[in-house]
């Protein structure tokens, strides 16, 4: 059973790049010729004519942001990697991962439009030069491997994937690689680490994977939404690729939007980049009968809690930034007013403590004792001065403290969770020590 | 000096050999086949032994703490027996809010073991796992390949009766 896709929205060609084509087809499109069809594979004909460095700057210039939870320009990305004759052996990595708990986006375009990502890695591998790429899958997508490894397949056979495609003399390799289940496999650097056959620590960065990514060599890793963008950016342009947006934010295009949690119709929804997240909440129907919203978080499990008012904001990454969180993923979870908020906060912890990968002490001691004195504190068991100590991890296992983002992520809902529910907090301490 | 007694030693087979070696083909250096060569095994052995760690570093080219490093860092490799059908039951936050924990209290219940055990009969292992990507579906949870989505405890007699 598929997530329910653009419930009560029309789609269109023109302003639903990434899910057009399975409306129009009443379902996946997992067929190359029903996906050529409906227009597949253009954007990559138009590509295999223009420059390279071209291609790399009409990216930058249709302002095209990471939808892997980073918001990085992915055109100034792409322009850090060496090109011209003597650049050598490169790789393009799509983050297929997805273990944010909460997002279920990359998912679905894998699942349900499998050719579309492969036709994207084409397009990207040629604008950087890349003779061989992976898509770094989490082991748990069963079907999203098996279709995209068929849809390889069919693009092989059929001159788009594979040596001198559509007689170009551009080469393109692609091979699926399945990962074995641990969170930090997202993590570009310890991804890297992964596809090599290492455990899967994140690496010091510089040198980033631009400079020195798979086996040392020059590597572009980007997430599986943005990837999918960049073939109709090249059909269409970047002017076409900025109005996606309709003027509701800065940012450039649309955005795979989602949500989870106890409202009527949970789901995704392609909508332009800025849409408010009162509006995503309105087309997911709203709570379930008698619930209210007591708080969500706007981009998966490791961004900061906002309130009731904040739904007003426009989803795009400096707006809800500036509110004190994070886009992140941008599918949003929704906590209803039955829940108790600190034992929400104990799940999210759990997960941070387990996935931790080990590397740096901050994290791998810090979540872990950081969980057990949330739980007691949901227990009912908190000692006095329990929250302040709370509040100081939050500093210690903030940005730039332990090696990698993993531990700050898992501080965002913590501390947010602190400033806005302090009250709830502060029932689970034990009077009188 | 305590030195391991890793058993017989064991021979893969040759359809897990070829399988390997295929795996290898795609990468710039065998070692990175490490996890599809123990997905290979696990998948014909269901675990992945201590003398099938040394099976696998002896095709790669690797030492065999290296492939056992990797072995023990990833979920989904295991290390230890499990039963003829593993179920994983997402406990990330999404699945908490639509109640994960009746139907993983329903399971152990039905099963009669805790997390981490495996039924006496050999049949089911039950292990937590994170976000299945199928958040707007909870819970959700994983048995063997197939994915269940709005798993209610009730289900679960009836969806457990699926794998013999
Ligand atoms: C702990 C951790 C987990 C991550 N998981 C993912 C993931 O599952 N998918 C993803 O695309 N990016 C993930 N990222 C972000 C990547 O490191 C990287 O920024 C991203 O893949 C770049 O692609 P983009 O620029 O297209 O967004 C993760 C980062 C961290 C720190
Ligand atoms: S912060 Fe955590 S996940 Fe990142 S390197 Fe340190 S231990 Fe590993
Ligand atoms: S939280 Fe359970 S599938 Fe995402």
């Amino acid at each position: 059973m598929s997530s329910e896709l653009n419930r009560g929205i029309q789609t269109h060609r023109e302003t639903h790049p990434l899910t057009w084509r399975i409306s129009a087809a009443g379902g996946p499109v997992v067929d190359l010729d029903r996906y050529i069809a409906l227009e597949g594979f253009s954007g990559l004909r138009k590509a295999l004519t223009l420059d390279p460095v071209d291609l790399q700057k009409l990216v930058k210039d249709a302002g095209l942001r990471g939808r892997g939870g980073a918001g990085f320009p992915t055109g100034i990305k792409w322009s850090l990697i060496p090109m011209g004759p003597d650049a050598g052996q490169k790789y393009l990595i799509c983050n297929a991962d997805e273990m944010e708990p909460g997002t279920f986006k990359d998912r679905f375009l894998m699942e349900d439009l499998p050719f579309q990502l492969v036709e994207a890695m084409v397009v990207s591998a040629y604008a950087i030069g890349a003779s061989v790429g992976y898509i770094f899958l989490r082991g748990e997508y069963i079907l999203a491997a098996q279709r995209l490894n068929a849809a390889i397949t069919a693009a092989k056979n059929n001159g788009f994937l594979g040596s001198n495609i559509l007689g170009s003399g551009f080469s393109f390799e692609l091979h699926v690689h399945e990962g074995a289940g641990r969170y930090i496999c997202g993590e570009e650097t310890a991804l890297i680490n992964c596809l090599e056959g290492r455990r899967a620590n994140p690496r010091t960065k510089p040198p980033f994977p631009q400079q020195a990514g798979a086996w040392g060599r020059p590597t572009i890793v980007n997430n599986v939404e943005t990837l999918c963008n960049v073939p109709d950016i090249v059909l269409k342009g970047a002017a076409w690729f900025k109005e996606l947006s309709q003027g509701r934010s800065s940012d450039a295009g649309t955005k795979i939007y989602g949500v989870s949690g106890r409202v009527k119709y949970p789901g995704l929804w392609e909508l332009p980049i800025g849409t408010t997240a009162q509006e995503i909440v309105d087309l997911a129907g709203g709570m379930q009968d008698g619930l209210e919203l007591l708080t969500w978080l706007p981009g998966g499990a490791s961004t900061d809690f906002l309130m009731p008012e904040h739904l007003a904001l426009a989803m795009d990454y400096d707006t809800i930034g500036k509110a004190g969180s994070r886009m992140g993923t941008g599918l949003l979870m929704v906590v209803d007013n039955q829940q108790d908020i600190v034992k929400v906060v104990g799940n999210l912890m759990m997960f941070m403590a387990r996935e931790s990968c080990g590397w740096c002490t901050p994290c791998r001691e810090g979540l872990p004792w950081t969980l057990k004195v949330v739980r007691a504190i949901s227990d009912g068991q908190g000692h006095q001065g329990d929250i302040e100590w709370l509040q100081e991890m939050t500093r210690f296992l903030g940005p730039g403290k332990p090696f990698c983002a993993h531990a700050p992520g898992a501080m965002e809902p913590l501390q947010s969770a602190l400033k806005f529910f302090r009250r709830d907090f502060e029932k689970g301490i034990r009077v009188g020590n | 000096m305590i030195i391991r007694d890793r058993g017989e030693p064991l021979v893969l087979s040759s359809e897990e050999r070829s399988a390997i070696e295929h795996a290898m083909h795609h990468y710039a250096d065998p070692r990175a086949a490490t996890i599809d060569a123990l997905k290979i095994v696990q998948k014909q052995r269901r675990w992945v032994s201590d003398a099938a760690i040394d099976a696998i570093a002896l095709i790669l080219g690797v030492s065999a703490a290296d492939v056992d490093g990797v072995a023990t860092f990833y979920n989904r490799i295991y290390r230890r027996p499990v039963g003829r059908h593993v179920i994983l039951v997402c406990d990330s936050i999404a699945c908490y809010l639509t109640g994960y924990e009746n139907v993983y209290t329903r399971i152990q219940e039905t099963l009669g073991i805790k997390p981490g055990e495996t039924t006496a009969d050999d049949r089911f292992t039950l292990l937590p796992v994170v976000c299945l990507g199928a958040c707007d579906r909870g819970p959700a949870l994983l048995i063997d390949e197939d994915t269940h989505v709005q798993v209610t405890p009730d289900q679960i007699g009836k969806l457990l009766e699926q794998y013999p």
